[in-house]
Parts: structure tokens; sequence; C-alpha cells
């Protein structure tokens, strides 16, 4: 075996194992849960187990439970979407006019640095309680950190590239157009990877609020009436649905990214 | 006729410290297919003249004229390079040099082919398609030069544009780039502080002062080569070198 092939199995193995290594975590993870809760160690009421949730998600009538999944799984969307392109236009205006940004920057750290939850109650009364309420309460906690994340990447254009656009005859809007928005890809897309992890904690928490569906109705239903396994069901879907969203966004990452 | 005319011209900028006096007084005159070099001391407002020929700042008082006209607004006329060479990254060798032709809207078939007869012309044909990461420091360069030179430019600003290489790379690319401007006849202003730079690349060198950067001295230089190289290497250059070193201070 020569030097190449040595360093590429090496690498292989590298790379197998780490994966191995991650599966076995999860495995081991469940085996012990599943193991306490058998033996007692653990109460399976108050902690649930792996068998437990399979059990329930066996016998739960599935149509009731996609419906939960599919209205979370919209208003998350929802909320996510709305935000992004939000905080894209209020991105580009923001770029478009120091003057603006400067009037409007300590309003924006402050609604930045409030807790959005404790506006629950006058969304409810502004907007009604339902879906519109649970996005609205989405959309809130995305959009200034959407807004400042693109900004920021919108900003840090290079001024000697600007400069170069304008000895062009460059108008804003295609300096804008040419180089802001492309240099910034790499914001926007960091952009949308937070937004879309918060969008997730803005419609659980909105539908902790106000709901009567969806998976963040079921966890509180579920811990209410001490049905446990039903709260560790739609915490485990949860995250499935999470990390789903997340690599969509990361596939779309690899595609916008092409120079890197 | 002079291709571009500095007339009286004078600067002062404000900033919430001071005042400041860029230049004043500049007057000089740099004709047809003439390759005109600026130096003098760090600071002293080089590229404050290349900012007022170009038209994106305005002086107090003075003119400016392009083949006659006075420069008003954003200069049409003029092809502007940068010490580095400012390629988009996420853009491909052939979408950067049409970038000009784009923000001035005059991507017409027959300009793009101008354009891609300039790459081919200096050898970077086979690099269209490539992104600038995948090129060396010279042939990037080299691609910002074209990309000035795509939408025909009467008169090319160049900012001290050998600054970012390495010592080598800088006398081949400084040929090269002298070998382009000279086969398309262009008048060509360019600003630098490296003084033997400006002695193998001028037709007319002008000397500027101190802050505020008034014209000490402005000399023709003859040295009767065709490149940059082979004119650091005649016998003639060390005495203009010791000439123009002496007035820059």
């Amino acid at each position: 075996m020569n030097e190449r092939e040595k360093y590429l199995r090496a690498l292989k193995i590298h790379k197998i194992s780490v994966i191995a290594l991650r599966i076995s975590i999860l495995i081991l993870f469940l085996l012990v849960w599943e193991l306490f809760s058998s033996c007692g160690i653990i109460d399976s009421f108050f902690f649930s187990s792996p068998s437990r949730i399979i059990k329930l998600f066996i016998s739960m009538d599935k149509s009731s439970l996609l419906k939960h999944i599919g209205i979370t799984l919209f208003e998350c969307i929802c909320a996510f979407t709305i935000s992004m392109c939000l905080a894209m236009v209020l991105a580009v205006l923001l770029w478009w006019s120091d003057f603006l940004r400067k009037i409007l920057d300590p309003y924006i750290v402050i609604i930045n640095s409030l807790p959005k939850i404790a506006l629950g109650p006058l969304i409810i009364i502004w907007v009604g309680i339902g879906k519109k309420a649970i996005i609205t309460m989405g959309v809130l906690i995305c959009i200034i950190v959407a807004l400042t994340t693109m900004l920021s990447g919108f900003i840090s254009a290079d001024p000697d590239k600007i400069f170069l656009l304008r000895s062009m005859g460059a108008t804003k809007l295609q300096i804008l157009t040419k180089l802001v928005i492309p240099s910034a890809l790499p914001s926007i897309v960091s952009a949308l990877k937070v937004t879309i992890g918060l969008a997730w904690v803005g419609t659980i928490m909105g539908e902790y609020l106000v709901s009567g569906a969806g998976l963040g109705y079921l966890i509180i239903y579920g811990g209410a009436v001490f049905k446990l396994d039903l709260v560790m069901l739609s915490t485990v879907i949860l995250c499935i649905l999470a990390g789903a969203m997340y690599a969509v966004v990361s596939f779309i990452e690899k595609i916008v990214i092409k120079t890197k | 006729m002079d291709t571009l005319k500095m007339d009286q011209v004078g600067l002062t900028y404000q900033t919430p410290e001071r005042e400041t006096e860029a230049i004043k007084n500049i007057n000089f005159t740099v004709k047809k297919g003439e390759f005109a070099v600026v130096v003098g001391p760090s600071g002293c407002g080089k590229t404050t003249i290349l900012s007022l020929i170009s038209g994106l700042i305005h002086p107090n008082c003075g003119k400016v004229f392009i083949n006659g006209n006075e420069i008003t607004g954003v200069s049409e006329k003029i092809g502007y390079m940068l010490q580095k060479d400012q390629l988009f990254e996420w853009r491909t060798v052939k979408e950067n040099i049409l970038i000009g032709l784009e923000i001035k809207k005059i991507k017409t078939a027959e300009n793009i082919n101008y354009a891609m007869s300039l790459l081919q012309k200096y050898g970077l044909a086979d690099f269209a398609n490539h992104y600038p990461y995948q090129l060396s420091g010279g042939m990037r360069q080299r691609v910002a030069l074209i990309r000035t030179l795509t939408f025909k430019p009467e008169v090319l600003l160049l900012d001290e544009p050998f600054s970012a290489l390495d010592f080598q790379t800088r006398i081949s690319v400084c040929d090269d780039v002298y070998k382009i401007i000279k086969s398309e006849n262009k008048t060509t202003v360019l600003v630098t502080h490296d003084i033997s730079e400006a002695i193998s690349l001028a037709d007319k060198i002008i000397i500027l002062t101190k802050r505020p950067a008034t014209i000490k001295q402005i000399y023709d230089i003859h040295i009767d080569k065709p490149t940059p190289f082979l004119k650091r290497e005649d016998p003639s250059f060390s005495k203009w070198f010791n000439t123009v070193w002496k007035e820059v201070v």
C-alpha cells in the first residue's frame, strides 16, 4: 500500500467511525432509557420510555396526528417565509438609507433584546387566537435576528468594489443587485439557518399560548393530563421536522454558494 | 488636442475634526495615448486627483476637461483600476469583464464580442469560464484591466495597480499592463509612490509636493525601449531615477 492509499484509507476510516459513533450514541441513549425505565430506576410514568412512545405512536389515530403535524408545519413555514421576506425588504431599506438606519438603530436594539413572549397577551388581543396569533409570534421572534444578520452582510460589502462600480456610473440599485446582494449571500444563508430554528421556537411558543391544535398544543395538553408519552412523542416528531427543515436549508446553501 | 486637462484644480474636504486642503493649483495636460504617472509622498492626495478626473468627486475650484468637455458628473469616458483587482469572486472571468457593459447598459452582442476578443488577444480566453480564485495574481490583474477596457474608455485611471503584488509578479504584470495599454493606445494616468515603477512606465511624470499637494515638477521622460522591464536596464534609467528621487521628498 502506498502513501496515497494509506492516507485515503485513514480518511475513510475516520469518516465511517464518526458516523458509526453518532448512531451508537443514539442507540445507547435509547437502550439505557428503555432499560432504566423497565428496571424501575426511573419512573416510566414521568419519563416515558422508547417502547411506550412507539406503542403510543402505533395506537394513535394517524390522521389526527398528521393534522397536528400539518398545522404546526404550516405555521412554522409561514412564520419563516414572512420573516425572511420582511427582513429582506427592511434590510434593503436600511442599507439604502444610512440616515434611516441611524434613526432606527436604538429601536432595533430594544426590540431585539425584548423577550417577545411578553407581547403574547397583546398579540392575542390584536390578532385574535388561532393560527394568526401563532404566526405573528413566530414572525416577531424571527424578524429582528434575520434582519440584523442580513443587514450586517449588506453593509460589509467591500467599499472599494462599490467605488469601482460607481466609477462605471452604477446607480444605487445596480450596486445593490450586482454587488451587495451577491456578496451578502453567505449572510443571507446564515440568516435562513438562524431563522428556521427561531421559527420553530416562535411557533411552539405561540401554540403554548393559544391554540387548539398542533404539536405545541399536544405537548401542553399531554403535560396537563400527565400523558408524558404524548409529550415525548410530540417532541421526537418536532426533532425530526426541525432536522429535516435544517437539512433543506443546508441543501439550498450548497446550491447558492457555488464558489467557496 | 489634449485628451485630459486639469485647469487650476483645487479641493478642500471637510471632516468633523477639521478642514483639509488636499490639493491646490493643479495644472497639467495629458495627450492622446500618453502615459502620465503621478508620484508624490504618501498621503499627499494622489488618489484625490484620480477621483476628480473620474467625476466621483468635484473640485472646489478649477475645472477638469476630457476631450475639451468639462467633467460634471461621473464620467462615461474613464476606466478605473484599483490597487487590488476587485474581481467579483462569484462571477466567472467572462462575467467579470462584462460587468462594466451591464452597468452602462450597453451589453450588446458587438460589445461582448469585443470583450471576448480582448480576452483572446491577451491570452486569457482559456480562462473565460474560470472563477477568480483559480487564477494567479498576475492573471487577475490582467482580467481587471480588460474589465476596464471593455467599455472603451478614453482615459484609464490606475491607482497603484501593482502594489498588492509581490515583487516578481509586479515586474511582469507591469510589463503586461503596459503592453496592453500601449497596444490599445489608451490615455493613462497612474499614481504610485514607487519611483522606479513610475520611470519605467511614464511618458510624463508629474511630481507632487506634500499636502496640500501642488505640482512640484513635470518631466517628459524619453527612454527608447519598448517595455518597462527593458527601460529599467537602460543606462538613462538611473539618471532619471536620481533626478526624480531628489524632487520627491
